[in-house]
């Protein structure tokens, strides 16, 4: 072996191959959709996988943060219905700078109470998010009475608010760079800075992490901030590529969340995962979708993919870390 | 009591005080070792109070009638989650084996079987559900990947299957007999209320009185020690996760002769109010613990508040916040009363 090769693969082809089987498989599933629809690699195909995938994307990198630091968060689903229906309705009424923010601000309000509870009070955070996700839901429903919401149709192509969900920077759409840009602040902060480390820490060894000086509820308590930061900057864009709402737009996102966020390789024990790994997850997820569309199967054929494509990389995972392929369970 | 020394955990405490004496101060502690059945008899007292419909026979059907869905679930995921696993899943279950029964039974080759039909169609849908039970418990043994992934995974594939298969249309069960089935009353209780009321007692008794049912405390509570004392943890997490898989099938079939139909959307969110519907029944998602009795205590308590608030005409909006806070509030005043739950969860 050439010494750029066992550079690129540290002497161990094995190990490179189970530590990165999740990139294999997405440049191989990239290639093979590229030999099997001529369109599938197309700019404007790549382009259209990448907007639609944006919004579960950028909700992906927040609950990232909150796995990373080993715990769940089941609401993002229900405050992403709860921050769509907000902004649009507050649309016509205030305008839509106030609109963001007040629907900003009642969001990370939100958040704030999950974190409060998990990081400050000590709860189960499966079962206070899972609580949340009702709540919220109720919440959205007496908000909105039940009803769908819109903005006004004679307003909606000459508001500046549609630029989140419909505008372009130089012919790239908006949703992709906002997506992208949040990524590459996000994935900074976690892997380069104390604030980062510190997540890492509370999540690997969470005992540890108090005895080395670190004030894990208030860690805790920020990574849900994070999280409904980053459900907020999602409603944003679906509000505004919309331009109205149902009542339960969001539900289902929770799981489809976490699956992309799985489907990176970020561990749900805590302490390991990046926001790249989550990117690579969520794109992963947008290509199959397409992929298979453009093969000629059926929309739900995806999720039959998805199921097993999970279970396959978390068990080369899971393989890897333990050295051998079948668990020791008698 | 019927429950036995297995049934570990915090709540053991105060069962045993309730043991041995008799009258009103017993069943006061009993309530405080069931804090979701004192919920119940509040809950049951002020509807009773505020309508003037609640408090009556025919409302009681409803409430078993319409919680039974979510309740025969409920039991299969008491067992799951006592051996430290849980069952993304079901939701996705219940819409595939609705599916499969309502439209085999239309099946050409039964066409001559008169009611009949419905038996090779029932059993298939069962036998869907056992069998996606296995492969889930099959996946948890053999490759070691947490249950919540596992189950996370088949929630998203079982529902595409049920898209696929459906090709996204409804199903309407053309023998009649199928849905006079889900309105039909016997010794005067509806059926759907016998089957939720006969399988409550019967996993409760297996839970309690088996070894099977002591082996699932036994590799809830401790894994190793189970496996040191000769339990087979493997093929044991296997068979629980094929009766959630089971009695998800049953609800599935249950719920679709209520509507003589089946759509593919059937079930969504189903799997989240059977966790909440076991949590607040006292089962604790690291293991070990629960009983069937808290579970259908927070069952009942679902089931009694959306009935109570819609009948006194509160948007259902509502019922959704109160559930939220009150499974929020039952694991606070849980962490307060057991403070050796620290930890929490560690997936």
């Amino acid at each position: 072996m050439s010494s750029i090769a066992q550079k690129l693969t540290g002497g161990d082809l094995k190990g490179l191959v189970a530590r990165n089987g999740i990139f294999i498989a997405f440049i191989a599933a990239m290639i093979a959709f590229g030999i099997g629809s001529d369109k599938f690699l197309s700019f404007d195909n790549l382009e259209s996988v990448v907007r639609s995938s944006a919004m579960i994307g950028v909700m992906a990198l927040g609950v990232t943060v909150v796995v990373i630091s080993g715990n769940l968060d089941l609401s993002v689903g229900s405050m992403l219905s709860f921050g769509t229906v907000m902004v649009v309705d507050l649309h016509d009424k205030i305008g839509p700078g106030p609109a963001i923010l007040v629907m900003m601000a009642c969001v990370l309000a939100l958040g704030a109470f999950n974190g409060f509870l998990i990081g400050f009070v000590r709860l189960n955070s499966l079962i206070v998010t899972l609580g949340m996700l009702s709540a919220i839901q109720g919440l959205t429903l007496i908000y909105s009475g039940g009803k769908n919401v819109d903005i006004d149709p004679s307003t909606q192509d000459t508001t500046w608010f549609r630029v989140f969900g419909r505008g372009d920077i130089a012919g790239v759409d908006m949703p992709i760079i906002i997506f992208f840009g949040l990524a590459l602040i996000v994935g900074m902060i976690v892997a380069f800075t104390p604030y980062g480390r510190r997540i890492y820490a509370v999540g690997g060894n969470s005992t540890a992490a108090v005895f080395s000086g670190i004030r894990r509820r208030r860690v805790v308590f920020s990574t849900y901030l994070v999280s409904s930061f980053c459900v907020g900057v999602a409603a944003i864009i679906l509000g505004s590529r919309v331009m109205g709402s149902q009542n339960n737009v969001g539900q289902g996102y929770e799981l489809l969340v976490l699956a992309a966020v799985i489907l990176g390789g970020t561990s749900l024990l805590g302490g390991s995962g990046s926001i790249l790994k989550t990117v690579i997850g969520v794109l992963i997820l947008g290509f199959i979708q397409n992929g298979l569309l453009l093969l000629g199967y059926p929309y739900f054929a995806q999720w039959i993919v998805t199921w097993i494509v999970i279970i396959l990389a978390v068990w080369l995972d899971v393989a890897a870390k333990r050295g051998r392929l079948l668990s020791s369970i008698s | 009591m019927a429950e036995s020394a297995a049934g570990q955990g915090p709540s053991k405490l105060p069962r045993e005080l309730g043991k041995g004496s008799s009258g009103w101060s017993s069943s006061l502690r009993w309530l405080l070792g069931h804090p979701i059945w004192a919920f119940v008899v509040i809950v049951f007292i002020f509807f009773s109070l505020m309508t003037d419909d609640f408090f009556s026979l025919g409302n009681f059907q409803n409430i078993l009638v319409q919680t039974s869905t979510l309740g025969l679930i409920a039991l299969g995921m008491t067992l799951v989650m006592i051996n430290g696993n849980i069952d993304l899943s079901v939701g996705a279950v219940v819409a595939l084996a609705a599916s499969l029964t309502v439209d085999i039974m239309g099946w050409p080759v039964f066409e001559s079987w008169g009611n009949l039909q419905i038996l090779p169609a029932v059993v298939a849908g069962l036998g869907a559900g056992v069998l996606l039970g296995a492969l889930n418990g099959l996946i948890v043994w053999k490759t070691g990947v947490d249950a919540f992934i596992v189950t996370l995974g088949a929630m998203l594939g079982v529902r595409g299957l049920v898209f696929v298969y459906t090709g996204e249309q409804s199903f309407f069960a053309m023998n009649f007999a199928y849905a006079d089935f889900g309105a039909s009353s016997f010794l005067g209780l509806p059926t759907l209320a016998w089957v939720f009321l006969v399988f409550t007692v019967l996993v409760h008794i297996v839970l309690s009185r088996t070894v099977h049912g002591a082996n699932t405390y036994a590799v809830g509570d401790n894994r190793e020690a189970a496996v040191n004392a000769g339990i087979r943890v493997g093929p044991h997490m296997m068979i629980n996760f094929m009766i959630v898989g089971f009695f998800a099938a049953l609800a599935g079939i249950t719920l679709s002769t209520q509507m003589g139909a089946s759509t593919p959307n059937l079930g969504r969110d189903y799997e989240l109010w059977v966790i909440t519907a076991t949590v607040l029944g006292g089962t604790k998602l690291t293991g070990g613990a629960g009983n069937i009795i808290g579970t259908f205590g927070g069952v009942l308590a679902i089931g009694i508040l959306r009935n109570g608030m819609n009948l006194m005409q509160v948007p259902a909006f509502y019922v959704l916040v109160i559930l939220g806070a009150i499974l929020i509030a039952v694991l606070f005043l849980d962490k307060q009363l057991n403070r050796q739950g620290e930890e929490g969860l560690r997936l």
